[in-house]
């Protein structure tokens, strides 16, 4: 039974990460005001983008640069569509997941010839797990040591690394004077404006930072968590990122908790298939999926709490004339 | 949209949607050079698949159909300023209510019967699926875009659900119902085609395209021809003047989003009912967002919607021929294009509007 709930906890893990990476960058372009529901296509770009070079170079810091470079490339897009254009947001980012699905396929199959996939990837161009320390010795121990060497040990380097964005997005937006600005922007442009800083620019710069993000949980996909690109495989996470997003009111420190709730939600998923529940029976594995939404929807009508999302997002500012 | 009053008809209606779709194009033909391939040859290769022969004219058309009615979906919505980006799950649960019609009567009544019943059905549905997003946006200020996102996948895993433990027939492996008797079979325009000299062969070209014909006309006729029309505009238009013009924000948003939920689900007559036969996975197939495209490219005017909707309707069946005649270009050529045109139609539309302005403006003037 214990040893059951670390693996679950354990997928938990792997499975929540490409989603808090994800929600994390929505959480930077959003609090500047710039609504994104493109993370789903800059997270696929950025999967191809790092498993290509990761297959041709065999390098990882070459394939992480792709992956962040594409991503960035897309949310600028993005950000001149919004920002420069003031175009509709959401129409933008609809356009950004079409064009990375599509043109993600395209190159892919004309490259590789095998159906948009990519080929497998080597081992020296993957992200593979490593042990901490003491992870055997402590093997044994009882409690603690399963929790170290199974859980918290093994993973690759981006699970440590997103969890560990959580509380340092929460400094940088609370604790810096860059992150008062872009939060200032979401919330009321025109007194940023007036206190003499570049809106347009300050929303750049979250927009880039949204694109960084979106690119490593995209790399994750292609080169952790698989070991190659496949069309498609970001399979709606950008969109459970969303939800996460919203789920923990555009706060970091929660949008982690409602990643891990979701992640578990997957993970827990996979288990119960064909498992009779006390009380309930069997649950139908349809229905652990469209939790995330469906909790999504109840969060946001306001019947647990209320989730406000900042005051100018959404909008294009347009300086008094 | 204010520059807009600046520029003459033709160029706003006319040359600024064709800049668009040039500049979507020309995008679409440098990935294509990218790859290696010619990008004049891929688009003779693409028309003639489309237009080029009967069969082609009547897939074209046969997609046509379910383009017109998400892209009407998407128009209505946003007259009244609203996103409904659930086309895709409203069409899919739409599917619902033309089996549940096919399957109660098809061994009963004729298909002219069913017919009638199924639309209603399948528009009921659709409705109710769009309803819940409209009344949490009315009632409780959820953010309709995203309630529809997340009903989109609600919808998906419902009619997994259903066509796996539910719908499938006893016996049967495959998440799909059985398949329905003559009379849940609405009937193809073969003949009808032939009138004007075109053999539509196998295509699954049926009566749903004159439906959504007739659906393109009442909806025409409902926003400019009508006093709830009339709301819905100016409700889209300026909230604020409209409600201090006494018209009820919850009524017009419930309104709006439950028509357009029910044209998204009326799409399911044309596939499930005109095609398939019968209910299955994910028939819906990505038409739901290609709605979006569609009625951005038709300026949201029913008749910009039925020729966007033929445009797209080229682009899927020539790109699965052009697919099939050079492997190196495959059928998501189509999606990157659809996501070019919601990026130039859409997000950039006023891209080339301030150029334009300056070149027209005097003239406008001039004449004015």
């Amino acid at each position: 039974m214990f040893e059951a709930l670390i693996l679950v906890l354990d997928s938990t893990l792997r499975l929540a990460t490409p989603l808090l990476f994800a929600a994390l960058a929505g959480l930077y372009s959003e609090r500047a005001g710039v609504f994104d529901i493109g993370l789903e296509g800059k997270m696929l770009a950025a999967a191809f983008a790092g498993a290509v070079v990761s297959f041709w170079t065999g390098s990882i810091p070459a394939a992480l640069l792709a992956a962040v470079l594409t991503s960035v490339g897309f949310a600028l897009i993005h950000g001149f569509a919004c920002i420069t254009a003031r175009g509709n947001q959401i129409v933008s980012g609809v356009a950004i997941n079409f064009l990375a699905a599509g043109l993600t396929a395209v190159l892919g199959h004309a490259w590789f010839a095998q159906g948009g996939k990519t080929p497998s990837l080597p081992r020296e161009g993957r992200l593979l797990g490593m042990d901490l320390p003491l992870a055997e010795t402590l093997r044994d121990a009882p409690l603690l040591g399963q929790v170290w060497s199974v859980l918290i040990s093994g993973h690759n380097a981006l699970v440590y690394f997103a969890f560990a964005l959580a509380p340092i997005t929460w400094w940088v937006l609370w604790r810096t004077r860059f992150g008062l600005r872009l939060r200032a922007v979401g919330e009321n442009p025109a007194a940023v404006d007036t206190a003499g800083l570049s809106v347009p620019w300050l929303r750049y710069k979250a927009v880039i930072c949204c694109g960084v993000l979106c690119g490593f949980a995209g790399a994750y996909l292609s080169m952790a968590q698989s070991a190659g690109f496949i069309p498609n495989m970001s399979a709606g996470k950008g969109f459970i990122a969303l939800a996460a997003l919203i789920f923990a009111k555009w706060r970091p420190m929660q949008a982690m908790a409602a990643c891990l709730l979701f992640g578990f939600l997957d993970a827990g998923a996979i288990r119960l298939q064909g498992v009779d529940l006390p009380l309930i029976g069997g649950v139908p594995p349809q229905a652990v999926q469209a939790a995330p939404y469906v909790l999504t929807v109840v969060l946001l009508a306001g019947f647990i709490g209320k989730a406000i999302p900042p005051k100018a997002g959404g909008a294009p500012y347009v300086k008094e004339r | 949209m204010s520059a807009a009053s600046s520029l003459p008809r033709w160029v706003d209606l006319g040359l600024i949607p064709l800049l668009n779709l040039a500049a979507a194009f020309l995008i679409a033909g440098l990935v294509v050079v990218g790859i290696g391939e010619d990008p004049l040859e891929a688009t003779r290769v693409l028309l003639y698949g489309a237009l080029g022969w009967g069969e082609g004219i009547g897939f074209t058309l046969y997609y046509a159909t379910n383009f017109i009615f998400t892209g009407l979906a998407v128009a209505v919505a946003f007259h009244a300023g609203l996103f409904n980006i659930g086309g895709e799950g409203q069409a899919y649960v739409g599917g619902l209510g033309v089996a549940a019609a096919c399957l109660t009567l098809d061994r009963i009544f004729p298909w002219w019967a069913v017919f009638p019943l199924a639309a209603l059905g399948a528009a009921a549905v659709g409705a109710g699926w769009a309803f819940i997003p409209a009344w949490l946006q009315a009632k409780r200020g959820s953010h309709v875009v995203i309630t529809t996102i997340m009903f989109n996948f609600i919808a998906a895993s419902l009619m997994i659900w259903l066509l796996v433990d539910v719908l499938s027939p006893p016996g049967s492996m495959s998440p799909e119902t059985r398949t329905f008797a003559e009379g849940g079979r609405a009937p193809r325009l073969t003949g009808f085609m032939g009138l004007f000299g075109v053999r539509i062969g196998s295509a699954p070209l049926n009566v749903s395209l004159l439906m959504a014909l007739a659906m393109a006309v009442a909806v025409w006729a409902l926003i400019w021809r009508t006093r709830l029309g009339y709301e819905i505009r100016t409700f889209g238009a300026n909230p604020t003047a409209a409600i201090y013009a006494g018209v009820s924000p919850v009524r017009i948003t419930l309104v709006a989003m439950g028509v357009s939920g029910a044209l998204a689900g009326m799409m399911a007559l044309n596939s499930v009912m005109g095609e398939q036969n019968r209910l299955i996975f994910e028939f819906v197939g990505g038409a739901g967002f290609v709605g979006i495209a569609v009625a951005l490219m038709g300026r949201a005017h029913p008749l910009g919607v039925v020729l966007a909707a033929i445009l797209f309707g080229i682009l899927y069946q020539g790109g699965a021929e052009l697919a099939f005649e050079k492997p190196a270009i495959t059928r998501d050529m189509i999606v990157m294009i659809q996501g070019l045109v919601i990026l130039f139609a859409g997000a950039l539309e006023f891209l080339f509007r301030p150029a334009l302005a300056r070149l027209f403006a005097p003239r406008a003037i001039r004449t004015a």
